[in-house]
C-alpha cells in the first residue's frame, strides 16, 4: 500500500462542485463505489473521494468544497501534483439484473463510473434518479446519463417506482435512511470523515448491524438489510 | 527502533505497514469491550488533528482469543497497550499477557475518564502482576511530567512512552459547534513535536529507564531530534494516516541525517541535546556557515 504523486490534468466547475481530473498512470481504478484518499499539498490529512469518471489515461473525482481540505483539492490546477492512495474499501456489487441508480447532492460522485460499468453489455445506460438542493447543484446531473432529476422540495423517494429493482444509491444520510426503509436489499454507499482510509485511525466508525464499525473497512457500500 | 503509536495502526488490516516497523503497538485493550465514542471522531485542524476514538476495542477476552493469535502470525514483535478505569483493570490484563515484547500502560488517554489512582499506583499494581517489560505512557498535560516520570520509575516501570496527545477542541466553521461528537479530542500531528521534545528532554535528564519518543514525527530529522532529546526508540502516529509507507521513508531519512553528521548509528546521537558537545551538519555548501552569527563547530 503506497500513496503516489499524480499530476492534475484538469479541474472544471460543475455547479458548485469541482471535477478534478488526475493522471491515471498505472493506478488500478477499482470498482465503482471504492474510493481514493486525495491529499492536497500543504494539508496534514488526505480526504476520501470515490472515483467519479474513468477516461483514457485519467480518472476524475467530483469534490464539494465544504472545508479547508476539500477547498485545497478544488484549488488545484492543471500541472500541480497531489498524493493519491487507493482504491480502498468495498465498492458496489455489479452483479445486478435491473439496476436503478439513486443519488443525492455530492453523493452522485460515484454514479457516472457506476453507470458506465453497468452499461457494459447492455443496450442503454441504467436509469437514475438524482436529487439536488438547487438548480445550481443540479448542474452536476449532466454527468449521469439517463437520469430523472428533482430539486428540493421534491425528494428522490417521491420519484422512486413501486418496484425499484436493484437499487444502488449514494447520498446524504437522511436520503439513505429513507431508501433503506423502502428497499431492504438496496446497496447504499455511506460517507464518514476519515483520517486514513485503510483501517488505522478508527475515525470513520458508523453503526452497522447495531455495532460501531469502520466504514473504510466494512464499506463504504453496505447492503441495507 | 521504529514503532507505531498505539491506536494509529491496525496490523490486521494493514499487515505490510506493521511489518515495516520494528514492533507493533496494539490499540489499547480494556477489560470489557468498548464501542468507543460517538461520531464525529476526527477533525483536521491547523498544524494537527483531533481524535476522539475513545479506546474502541474488542475487550480483553476477544483480544486474547481472536486478535492476539492473528497478530502473532505477522512475525512482528508485539507491544500490547493496556488501559482501564482502575489499577485492578490494568493489573488483571497484565497478569494474563505472556510472550509479548512489552506492555505499554496507557495512563493518559484524553478521550475517556481516567482511573482514580495515580500513574505510579497503577504501575505498581501491574509490576506485581507481570515480569514483562512495562512502559508507562504519560500525558504531556501532566502538571509535572518529570515528577510523574520519577514516580513511575520508582514504582517499577521499565520505560516511558512520551507523549500522548494534548486535549484540544475544534469548531465547525458554519455552526460554531464542536466538530467532534464528544466535544474535545486528542491533538496530534506536527504541533505536538515541540511538546514531545520538551517532555523527553526533561524526563531523560531525571530517569534511568529508556524512553520511546513520539509526537509529530513527520520525517527522519524529527526522529533524530527525539533521539537527541533522550529517546532510544521513536513511534509514528498521525503520519501513518496520510502515508502508510512512512516507516520506510523515515528510516531512510534518519539514516541520511545520521550519515550527514558523521555518526555510525542514529543512537550515537542519543542525548546529544543534553551534551555540551556541539554536533553540526557538514554542509557541502559553506555559505550557511559564512553568515555572521551562524558559525558552528563540526565534530567528526
Amino acid at each position: 500500500m503506497r500513496r503516489e504523486l499524480r499530476k492534475v490534468t484538469g479541474a472544471e466547475q460543475v455547479g458548485p462542485y469541482t471535477l478534478l481530473r488526475v493522471k491515471r498512470g498505472g493506478l488500478d481504478v477499482g470498482v465503482p463505489g471504492q474510493f481514493f484518499m486525495l491529499e492536497a499539498p500543504g494539508r496534514l490529512l488526505p480526504r476520501p473521494m470515490s472515483v467519479c469518471l474513468v477516461a483514457a489515461g485519467e480518472l476524475a473525482f467530483l469534490i464539494d468544497p465544504i472545508g479547508p481540505g476539500t477547498r485545497a483539492l478544488c484549488a488545484l490546477e492543471r500541472g500541480e501534483e497531489l498524493h493519491v492512495l487507493g482504491p480502498l474499501g468495498n465498492g458496489f456489487d455489479l452483479d445486478v439484473e435491473r439496476p436503478l441508480l439513486v443519488g443525492g447532492g455530492i453523493g452522485i460522485a460515484p454514479l457516472p463510473f457506476l453507470s458506465a460499468r453497468l452499461s457494459h453489455g447492455r443496450l442503454d445506460s441504467p436509469p437514475a434518479i438524482l436529487g439536488f438542493r438547487s438548480d445550481w447543484h443540479a448542474e452536476a446531473a449532466s454527468l449521469v446519463p439517463n437520469a430523472e432529476v428533482c430539486v428540493e422540495p421534491t425528494y428522490v423517494t417521491e420519484l422512486l417506482p413501486d418496484d425499484p429493482g436493484d437499487l444502488l444509491a449514494c447520498g446524504p444520510e437522511p436520503m439513505l435512511s429513507a431508501l433503506r426503509a423502502r428497499v431492504p436489499d438496496a446497496q447504499l454507499a455511506w460517507e464518514a470523515p476519515m483520517a486514513c482510509g485503510y483501517g488505522a485511525c478508527y475515525g470513520c466508525a458508523v453503526e452497522i448491524d447495531g455495532e460501531l464499525k469502520r466504514l473504510c473497512v466494512e464499506g463504504p457500500v453496505l447492503r441495507a438489510a | 527502533m521504529l514503532l507505531n503509536a498505539s491506536g494509529c495502526l491496525d496490523a490486521l488490516t494493514a499487515p505490510e505497514v506493521a511489518r515495516s516497523l520494528d514492533g507493533f503497538v496494539t490499540k489499547t485493550i480494556t477489560p470489557e469491550p468498548r464501542e468507543g465514542n460517538p461520531p464525529v471522531r476526527i477533525a483536521e485542524t491547523d498544524s494537527g488533528m483531533l481524535n476522539s476514538i475513545g479506546l474502541a476495542n474488542p475487550g480483553r477476552e476477544r483480544f486474547l482469543t481472536e486478535s492476539l493469535p492473528r497478530l502473532r502470525e505477522l512475525g512482528v514483535p508485539l507491544w500490547v497497550s493496556v488501559g482501564g478505569f482502575s489499577a485492578a483493570d490494568y493489573a488483571e490484563t497484565c497478569a494474563v499477557l505472556e510472550n509479548v515484547e512489552a506492555i505499554e500502560l496507557n495512563l493518559s488517554c484524553p478521550n475517556v475518564d481516567e482511573a482514580p489512582e495515580s500513574a505510579a499506583a497503577i504501575v505498581a499494581a501491574c509490576r506485581a502482576a507481570t515480569s514483562l517489560p512495562l512502559y508507562a505512557k504519560l500525558s504531556p498535560s501532566a502538571w509535572d511530567i518529570v515528577e510523574a516520570a520519577r514516580a513511575v520509575e520508582a514504582a517499577g516501570a521499565d520505560g516511558l512512552s512520551l507523549v500522548n496527545t494534548l486535549r484540544g477542541l475544534a469548531l465547525d466553521e458554519r455552526t460554531l459547534r464542536p466538530k467532534l461528537g464528544r466535544g474535545t479530542g486528542g491533538y496530534s500531528g506536527p504541533a505536538l513535536k515541540p511538546v514531545a521534545l520538551a517532555a523527553v528532554y526533561a524526563c531523560s535528564a531525571v530517569v534511568g529507564i529508556p524512553i520511546v519518543g513520539m509526537g509529530g514525527v513527520q520525517a527522519g530529522l524529527d526522529a533524530l531530534e527525539l533521539i537527541a532529546a533522550g529517546a532510544s526508540a521513536v513511534a509514528l502516529g498521525t503520519i501513518l494516516f496520510s502515508d502508510p509507507a512512512a516507516p520506510a521513508r523515515i528510516r531512510s531519512e534518519l539514516a541520511a541525517e545520521t550519515a550527514a553528521r558523521n555518526l555510525g548509528h542514529p543512537l550515537d546521537a542519543l542525548g546529544a541535546a543534553h551534551s555540551s558537545l556541539q554536533m553540526g551538519v557538514s554542509y557541502s555548501d559553506n555559505e550557511a556557515r559564512k553568515k555572521p552569527g551562524n558559525e558552528r563547530k563540526v565534530t567528526a
